[in-house]
């Protein structure tokens, strides 16, 4: 099997086979843009002609889970990268280490997610029967501050003033906004059954500077998850806090 | 051929690089440059996904069949992207989009 990292017949070097087994990782991962490509290209399509809703949806997002999030992701994304490395120069103990560090903050990442959802459920925001963007004493921001408070019922108010459908438009950002952080959060997790996997490899000293392609094959996977992370982060939560 | 290596300093500088990013992504979000916030939020975003793209994916030190792979998938989604939103801005579709709504009301 390709796992034990023997040369196969049809490729005349390991190198080789190693490159062609990244060519098709890759080639899925062309088929992942496409695919998130389309929920960016709706989320943009509905925010062009629904700006108010989507703007006030969008800051009753939570920007200091969101924020630790992204230096999150971007730090299991360095501890992959290294995690490559140290296959890579045949630190067997570090690839383990850090393979393990890679898993943590992905799940640290995922528990935030939970976090999050549960206040959006708590705050009515979930498309369907109870959704109501109205404003309401349950719904404070972070903050207990009366002035803040105050600001925040006042951008409420507007934003029903200006468009008084927003219950219906804002349950059009909420829909995108749950597609594309649970499709998001589901990557996540596949990443993190496979990071399981080559840990399990690692710990039997499995990847060396010979053979490393699965190690390095997840780390496209993890990278990419990271990417759609990078995009998604100032579209959902930062759009319109300059008001 | 030989593998190459990408040393741990290269990826510790793009890591810096992109949590500088974020850092002005957050800040430029708060501040108000009319119709740019979007264009910048956007522009940062691209710097960092490619950063993230050449160094920790190692497209930049990958043979050129692969490298056409990636430029082939920012090509088609780059024709999905401008075809259609060519399409939605140059109709008069508000009335009709708004109309649509009455069925997402509560």
């Amino acid at each position: 099997m390709h796992r034990t990292g023997q040369l196969y017949g049809h490729f005349e070097t390991l190198e080789q086979q190693k490159e062609s087994a990244a060519l098709g990782m890759w080639v899925f991962l062309v088929t992942e843009v496409l695919f998130f490509g389309g929920l960016f290209l709706a989320y943009t399509v509905n925010r062009g002609a629904f700006s108010t809703a989507f703007g006030a949806g969008s800051n009753t997002l939570d920007i200091k889970l969101g924020g630790f999030n992204t230096v999150v992701l971007i730090m299991s994304s360095l501890t992959m990268a290294m995690a490559v490395w140290s296959a890579q120069v045949g630190k067997k103990k570090l690839v383990s280490i850090f393979l393990i560090a890679t898993l943590g903050l992905g799940t640290v990442f995922l528990g935030v997610k939970v976090i999050e959802y549960k206040q959006k459920f708590d705050h009515h925001l979930i498309p369907g029967q109870g959704f109501d963007m109205r404003y309401r004493s349950e719904h404070p921001r972070a903050t207990d501050d009366p002035k803040e408070i105050a600001i925040e019922k006042e951008e409420v108010e507007k934003t029903f003033a200006v468009d008084q459908d927003t219950n219906a438009h804002g349950q059009l950002y909420f829909s995108l906004y749950f597609a594309m952080t649970g499709l998001h959060a589901l990557h996540m997790i596949v990443g993190a059954g496979l990071l399981v996997w080559l840990i399990k490899a690692s710990f039997a000293g499995r990847f060396t500077p010979q053979y490393n392609t699965p190690v390095e094959i997840v780390g496209l996977y993890w990278h990419f998850v990271d990417i759609v992370w990078i995009y998604l982060f100032p579209l959902l939560y930062l759009i319109d806090r300059h008001r | 051929m030989t593998e190459h290596i990408v040393s741990p300093k290269i990826y510790l500088a793009i890591f810096a690089t992109l949590m500088a990013g974020t850092g002005i992504t957050v800040w430029a979000a708060f501040q108000n440059f009319g119709k740019f916030n979007i264009v910048i939020a956007l522009a940062i975003a691209t710097i960092k996904a490619t950063l993230v793209v050449l160094y920790f994916m190692h497209a930049r030190y990958s043979p050129k069949r692969t490298q056409l792979v990636i430029v082939c998938s920012v090509f088609w989604l780059a024709i999905m992207l401008s075809l259609t939103l060519a399409d939605y801005n140059t109709r008069r579709h508000e009335g009709r989009l708004a109309s649509a709504t009455t069925c997402y009301r509560a």
